[in-house]
């Protein structure tokens, strides 16, 4: 009977097992359903609105096109021939400068304004909407309110140099081909300007959820302002202060509209701010018949390893090290 | 830094690695499709045709679009036109990506520098077995420089509707107030210098010379000058195609514009212009003199901009002998879809016919024009030789509204029209630095910049070669 016993047991718990894993995947289906409805939906368009995209563009880098219509393998000819154009080399060397300056401009002039804020006692919410509201311009009407501004002619900062007798400028038109150039300097305050008040806000919203009493503490221990931002205000805030660091210099190597709109889709005297999104768009829409699209996507994959691997090595680099 | 707020920054880096990766691309590539074919199974067709003009923009040219469209389904009761209302007609980015995606209409406008782009993409129907002069009755006198736009070998893809050279437009009452005689416009380019000064002095805002740097148009314009002193940008010659504009005609043109910029103070301040801001100072009176065709005029300072058509005349291109060598030409068509069926091409074909290549009908019924007080008379388009452009002329001749007399240095320069060159708009855009830097530096080294957009474009038309 033992035998029978023992022969019989091995039968019974994989059945016992089965009922038990079908009685828990039910209800967890059940009780995430709603969860993966909306994953589906991401999924699917990130599906084909980001990675079909990308996987294409790939493709297209190593393809040219071939009179009657679609394509053939091209081989690595998209890249060496990019490499071969002598603006390439520029466009990267504008958009390292637009960086550079954006990130002097636009990465602590928020900081410091929302820690202003973060002070202030009366007029808060005011002041918020009012640095707020240049984002909700929409780009290209500010920045042909920037045209407007720097025009030479009739344009508001030539009005006050001239009123304060100082040579007047062309800003945008201003010839020069040194890395911090005038009319890189127009094209990223007109940027910053325009995009300060997301960061500012996130700023502030990292600002305010700092513990009042560590600053008590900081005061308590005789701590003075620069002591307080320093050793509370930035050490609280690191996480976001590195993320949008990371974001803004991926966003600024994509400067484009700002440029092309304060210059008329030109670029600049001698090409001074013509950036590598710029250089992208040209080759897939301004120069018909002799570039194309493939070239455009080859520089479209370059520009995004670039940043792949820059957004890489700042993850690990400021990683929470324990 | 807490547990949670760690395991965040561990989630957020991931969702970060995957927008950086997004944000690094750039246009994303269309898949090919192309629209069905509309027409009927009981002999109806409908033929979807780009370019009509819209009641905001253009608000009569629109009423006798519809008018047109109205006689014409009357006369062929099985064809519908299905009107594809833009101003402008064409925007370089969209055109080559509804290219791309093969999204045209049936029957689609297109630049004549526009066909190889088409037929690299695939997208141009042959309607040569349907283009005769049955079907076109014009045929045989269009213009061959405007046949050979829309044909590659002996295969043709379209048809013509307008052509063009270029000239000098003034304002004629600026140079009465400037002490200039209106009649006699300047053909030289030192003659330009000293009529643009002038203008220039009265003061009030008010330019002697305009141009483009920005857009393709500064470099469309240098290649117009280039023309004019009996040069051309590209020397088809060579294989590959080399740049052929660094020389002593290049140098002539940039010294002359740099000359009126900065030593006469004829030009304005403000550069990087692109097309449309001149005909707009133009119409203003702010500006006495740049060159464009004469559809400049009748398309956009009048209507559009409100300009005053019995200010303008038109004289020739500048050139260093005062009779201009040649001009740039250029013009539009109707490419026929890929997709068209042959019911589709027939009756595009007829369509075409009807509205853009018959003396007194469609672009070509100056009486209506007249009526509808539109301006008539302009030398634009000179699309056919023969009868057909003996009839056009005196037709336009009998409805003339403006002063036919103030076009006649323009016309009777009889400028011979050289197509544009090898990859024209990459070489435009190549040729737009050099301008901006001519118009906006007041120490520019000219030498090297013709050097570097010569070897840029050496570049370019090798890469197109290859």
């Amino acid at each position: 009977m033992a035998g029978v016993a023992t022969l019989r047991k091995p039968r019974a718990e994989p059945r016992a097992a089965r009922t038990r894993s079908a009685g828990r995947l039910g209800p967890k289906v059940r009780r995430n359903l709603s969860a993966h409805g909306f994953l589906i939906g991401a999924v699917l368009c990130f599906t084909f609105f980001s990675w079909y995209p990308i996987v294409r563009e790939v493709i297209m880098s190593f393809q040219k096109a071939v009179l009657g219509g679609g394509y053939a393998w091209a081989g690595w000819t998209n890249y060496i021939r990019i490499f071969r154009d002598p603006t390439f080399w520029l466009a990267w060397r504008n958009t390292l400068e637009f960086t550079v300056l954006a990130l002097v401009f636009g990465y602590a002039a928020p900081f410091f304004v929302a820690l202003l804020l973060n002070e202030l006692r009366h007029a808060r919410g005011y002041l918020r909407i009012l640095v707020y509201l240049p984002v909700m311009l929409p780009p290209a009407s500010a920045l042909l309110l920037f045209a407007y501004f720097y025009n030479p002619q009739y344009g508001l900062f030539d009005e006050i140099l001239r009123l304060v007798h100082l040579p007047a400028s062309q800003w945008v038109f201003q010839p020069g081909s040194g890395f911090i150039s005038v009319a890189m300097v127009s094209v990223v305050i007109a940027s910053t300007w325009m995009n300060m008040g997301a960061a500012t806000l996130i700023y502030l919203a990292a600002l305010q959820n700092i513990p009042g009493e560590l600053y008590e503490a900081a005061e308590l221990d005789g701590a003075g302002l620069w002591r307080r931002i320093r050793h509370v205000t930035i050490p609280q805030t690191r996480l976001i202060l590195l993320m949008l660091l990371m974001l803004q210099i991926v966003a600024t190597m994509q400067m484009f509209v700002e440029s092309f709109v304060l210059t008329n889709g030109g670029g600049g005297v001698g090409d001074n701010t013509l950036s590598v999104v710029m250089l992208i768009y040209q080759y897939a829409f301004a120069m018909s018949g002799a570039s194309n699209y493939n070239s455009a996507s080859a520089l479209g994959v370059m520009l995004m390893l670039v940043l792949a691997v820059f957004s890489g090595g700042f993850l690990w680099a400021t990683r929470e090290r324990r | 830094m807490s547990r949670q707020l760690y395991q965040l920054a561990g989630f957020r880096k991931g969702a970060a690695v995957i927008a950086v990766a997004c944000l690094g691309l750039g246009a994303a590539a269309c898949s090919s499709s192309s629209s069905a074919p509309s027409s009927g199974g009981t002999g109806n067709v409908t033929v979807s045709v780009d370019c009509a003009p819209p009641a905001a923009e253009n608000p009569v040219q629109h009423k006798e679009w519809v008018e047109d469209v109205t006689t014409f389904e009357k006369a062929n009761p099985n064809i519908t036109i299905d009107s594809v209302y833009n101003y402008p007609c064409e925007v370089p980015a969209t055109f080559t990506a509804m290219l791309r995606a093969g999204t045209e209409p049936d029957v689609f406008y297109s630049y004549f520098t526009d066909l190889p782009q088409v037929l690299l993409a695939g997208q141009a129907a042959d309607i040569t077995q349907y283009v005769n002069s049955k079907t076109v009755p014009t045929l045989n006198d269009i213009v061959p420089s405007s046949m050979k736009a829309v044909t590659a070998g002996t295969t043709i893809y379209g048809l013509p509707t307008v052509n063009y050279t270029q000239g000098l437009i003034y304002n004629r009452s600026l140079f009465s107030q400037a002490g200039l005689n209106p009649n006699d416009p300047p053909t030289t380019w030192a003659q330009v210098e000293t009529d643009a000064t002038a203008i220039a002095k009265l003061g009030h805002g008010i330019e002697g010379w305009g141009d483009y740097s920005a857009g393709n148009n500064g470099g469309w314009h240098f290649s117009s000058y280039m023309d004019a002193l009996g040069g051309s940008m590209v020397n088809n010659n060579a294989t590959p195609p080399t740049a052929n504009f660094d020389n002593s005609d290049g140098m002539a043109i940039l010294e002359a514009l740099h000359t009126l910029r900065f030593t006469d103070h004829a030009m304005s301040a403000t550069q990087g212009l692109a097309w449309g801001t001149l005909q707009q100072q133009f119409a203003a009176g702010k500006l006495g003199m740049y060159i464009a065709a004469p559809d400049d005029i009748y398309n956009v300072i009048v209507p559009t901009d409100k300009g005053n058509v019995n200010d303008i005349g038109m004289g020739p291109l500048p050139s260093l002998t005062g009779t201009p060598a040649g001009s740039l030409s250029g013009g539009n068509d109707y490419i026929f879809a890929k997709h068209d069926t042959p019911a589709q091409i027939e009756a595009g074909i007829k369509w075409i016919d009807f509205e853009d290549l018959t003396p007194g009908l469609g672009q070509f019924n100056f009486a209506r024009m007249k009526a509808d007080g539109l301006p008539v008379g302009f030398p634009e388009p000179e699309l056919f030789d023969g009868a057909a452009g003996a009839a056009i002329n005196a037709l336009r001749a009998k409805y003339a509204t403006i002063n036919t007399s103030y076009y006649a240095p323009f016309v009777n320069a009889n400028e011979a029209g050289d197509g544009e060159p090898t990859d024209a708009q990459a070489v435009y855009k190549t040729l737009d630095p050099v301008m901006l830097a001519v118009l906006t530096e007041p120490n520019v080294n000219m030498s090297d910049l013709l050097k570097t957009a010569a070897a840029n474009v050496n570049t370019i038309l090798a890469n197109s070669a290859g």
